[in-house]
């Protein structure tokens, strides 16, 4: 009774009230007693409902705020600027150092360490975990934990940068070929076909070499491979779509709509649009996950951004050197962790989303 | 049916022109002074001399950097390749064709293995999920699955390389066998492969059993459903002939599709495991191809695949038609 009444988007106040609900009847307004839920409201309640959704909500809250307020409280650079976060006291170095103390010729006070290195060790600069360091220091002495956090800010903004524009253009794309139907959508559809025949992995690494060609190395390439990468992942948006608005404009509703003699452009975006967002919704979330993968991917691969650059991907690729991999865990470790959590909770949220929002799920 | 196969057929040769059209295009994005650097630095052993490269680029036609000169050379390509013709490695000297067949055979194997395995606990697993809708064991299994689903291919298999071969120890990785076999039985040799692939089929089992496992549920799903189930339900047959002789059937039915499409993950190789692990299948020497511009051996690699995307697609839809006599393809 209570699961068919939340269905219709009505809902009895409280419990209690519910109970006394016969004796009261008479004479009382009935509106008073019962709350109406906006098929949002209805949407959200459904969604919280269930416990992976939260979970995976309170998964994406955390690593925001991970990535974008905790460098924030961190005492190290991490991002690959020009100061470098270890000191030489905490380091492995098998020698002595002394610290010298001299005003400059600029009036500051500079601290110097005169380092004897009694053996050459070859990674000197890589610190163990510590407690100013708590996951060590990279090679280049970057703060590993401070990294993870800058890298969050890089992978997880690609991720939204991305999705908004594949979906931009999928949503205009698909929406044309399915309002229009004839040679226009045989035209988008022959597109959508020829590019989901192209396999991604392979163009991004002739795409790497040919930007390595042209000398362009640095964090541009990344944003020019995720530019190239909305070129080719909106096909899925715009065959969703298309199909939805085949269906949508067959509906009595829109035969209402074209009677009333509206434009086509108001037909498009004010009523089979708003009937389409609910999967866009899903599909954009679940999408979320793939990109991120994809920038970790390209990272790990060593053809995203330069490895100095603070993401995910760049530092999950230092696994790929088997003297990191063996015995350094701590430097790869936390990435991997980060973007599987990343893609973990993204799916969550996706797949509570998509049930939420189906109306013939019964739960 | 005959008419609407044909008619799919045309339309993956017009949509294949223009794959390759576009990959030869960004392949040739590449100024030549470029790949012959890249060659220097591998070949420096010097099987390739710079006459030779030089010769090789004449061959393909891809001295001539202009836009006419790169139009000239695709549909230079373009008439070898229909002649069967897909040109010789620059990175291993052997025809692009010879370089892909004797490189699929390992990576073919390994994904066959794990798409057997994969088969054997996913659809168990999936039925049992879905005869136990939203129960204990349901919704272990989809978190698990799920979670497995978000771990990228190079992270697990670096975290089960540190930890089952590095620090356990109890499995050898990078290649095929271990460098000391000389001179040994088969059956030796080939138990040291087994023992080298047995973390990489883990990996692309465990990676690749999420996707199927909800396939399944989701399709018993709808057959338990069916007015059929309850009919063979209202006749009296006990839940356990109902579930393996009416539902396992009839879930099948979708999964026959399924496994069309996986038609070029089957052949065309798991490029990052195979990086991961080292083994020289098609996906790794293909990375290598790709990394340095090898340019026959890239875009041989690149149509391979897209014509296994091809085919796999036209498969599923005329699989789907031929399993499930109620679906009639064509319009």
């Amino acid at each position: 009774m209570e699961e068919n009444k939340k269905e219709n988007g009505v809902e009895t106040a409280t419990p209690t009230e519910k109970e006394n609900f016969n004796d009261n009847l008479h004479g009382e307004n009935l509106t008073e007693r019962a709350k109406v839920l906006s098929p949002g409201m209805t949407v959200l309640k459904r969604f919280f409902r269930s416990k992976l959704s939260i979970i995976g909500l309170v998964a994406i809250i955390i690593l925001f705020l991970f990535s974008f307020v905790g460098p924030l409280f961190s005492p190290w650079s991490g991002n690959g600027g020009t100061i470098k976060d270890y000191d030489p006291a905490s380091r492995p170095i098998l020698g002595t150092y002394s610290t010298i103390e001299y005003i400059g010729p600029d009036g500051n006070v500079y601290t110097a360490y005169d380092v004897t290195i009694d053996e050459l060790l070859d990674y000197v600069s890589l610190g163990d975990i510590s407690g100013s360091h708590w996951l060590g220091t990279t090679y280049e002495g970057y703060d590993v934990f401070t990294r993870l956090m800058y890298g969050g800010r890089v992978s997880l903004t690609i991720g939204f940068v991305v999705i908004i524009l594949e979906t931009l253009i999928g949503v205009v794309l698909g929406g044309l070929a399915g309002y229009f139907g004839k040679w226009v959508d045989n035209l988008i559809m022959r597109i959508v076909d020829i590019l989901s025949c192209i396999p991604s992995l392979p163009i991004m690494l002739i795409l790497s070499a040919v930007f390595e060609s042209a000398n362009i190395m640095d964090i541009s390439r990344l944003y020019y491979m995720m530019a190239i990468l909305c070129l080719m992942g909106w096909t899925g948006t715009a065959r969703l779509v298309r199909g939805q608005i085949l269906s949508l404009r067959e509906q009595e509703f829109m035969l209402a709509a074209k009677c009333s003699g509206l434009s086509t452009g108001k037909k498009i975006f004010k009523h089979l649009l708003p009937n389409v967002i609910p999967q866009l919704i899903v599909s954009m979330t679940l999408g979320l996950g793939s990109i991120i993968l994809m920038e970790a991917t390209l990272g790990y691969l060593g053809i995203g951004a330069p490895p100095e650059a603070a993401t995910w991907g760049t530092m999950i690729e230092l696994a790929s050197n088997a003297r990191y991999r063996n015995f350094y865990p701590n430097l790869w470790l936390g990435a991997g962790i980060c973007i599987t959590l990343a893609i973990l909770a993204f799916n969550f949220v996706g797949d509570g989303l998509r049930d939420a929002f189906d109306p013939k799920m019964k739960r | 049916m005959t008419k609407y196969i044909i008619k799919r057929i045309l339309l993956s040769v017009v949509i294949l022109f223009f794959v390759s059209l576009i990959l030869y295009l960004l392949i040739r994005c590449m100024p030549v002074s470029f790949i012959e650097n890249k060659f220097n630095e591998i070949n420096s052993a010097g099987n390739l001399t710079e006459e030779d490269f030089k010769r090789l680029l004449a061959i393909y036609g891809l001295e001539d950097n202009s836009f006419g000169g790169i139009i000239r050379g695709y549909f230079g390509w373009l008439g070898n390749f229909l002649k069967g013709d897909m040109g010789v490695s620059f990175q291993k000297q052997n025809p692009v064709s010879q370089v892909i067949g004797e490189t699929m055979g390992i990576s073919f194997g390994i994904a066959f293995v794990a798409l057997i395995i994969e088969l054997i606990i996913a659809i168990p697993l999936g039925i049992k999920c879905a005869t136990n809708q939203y129960g204990k064991f349901d919704y272990a299994t989809t978190v698990l699955c799920m979670t497995l689903m978000a771990f990228p291919s190079f992270f697990l298999g670096n975290l089960f390389i540190k930890i089952f071969a590095v620090d356990l120890g109890w499995f050898d990785i990078g290649g095929l066998n271990s460098g000391s076999l000389q001179g040994v039985s088969f059956f030796v040799r080939f138990g040291d492969m087994v023992w080298h692939l047995i973390l990489p089929i883990t990996v692309m089992v465990l990676l690749d059993i999420g996707p199927m496992m909800r396939y399944t549920r989701t399709n018993t799903l709808e057959v338990l459903n069916a007015d059929y189930i309850r009919t063979a339900r209202a006749k009296g047959l006990s839940e356990s002939k109902v579930v393996y002789k009416h539902v396992f059937r009839n879930t099948l039915i979708p999964l026959i599709t399924l496994l069309s499409s996986t038609l070029p993950m089957l052949f065309g190789g798991a490029m990052i495991t195979e990086t991961v692990f080292a083994i020289p299948g098609i996906g790794q020497t293909a990375y290598n191809a790709l990394k340095v511009g090898d340019i026959p051996l890239a875009m041989g690699y690149n149509m391979f695949i897209a014509i296994l995307t091809v085919v796999g697609v036209l498969l599923a839809d005329i699989m789907y038609a031929v399993v499930d006599p109620r679906v009639k393809l064509g319009k």
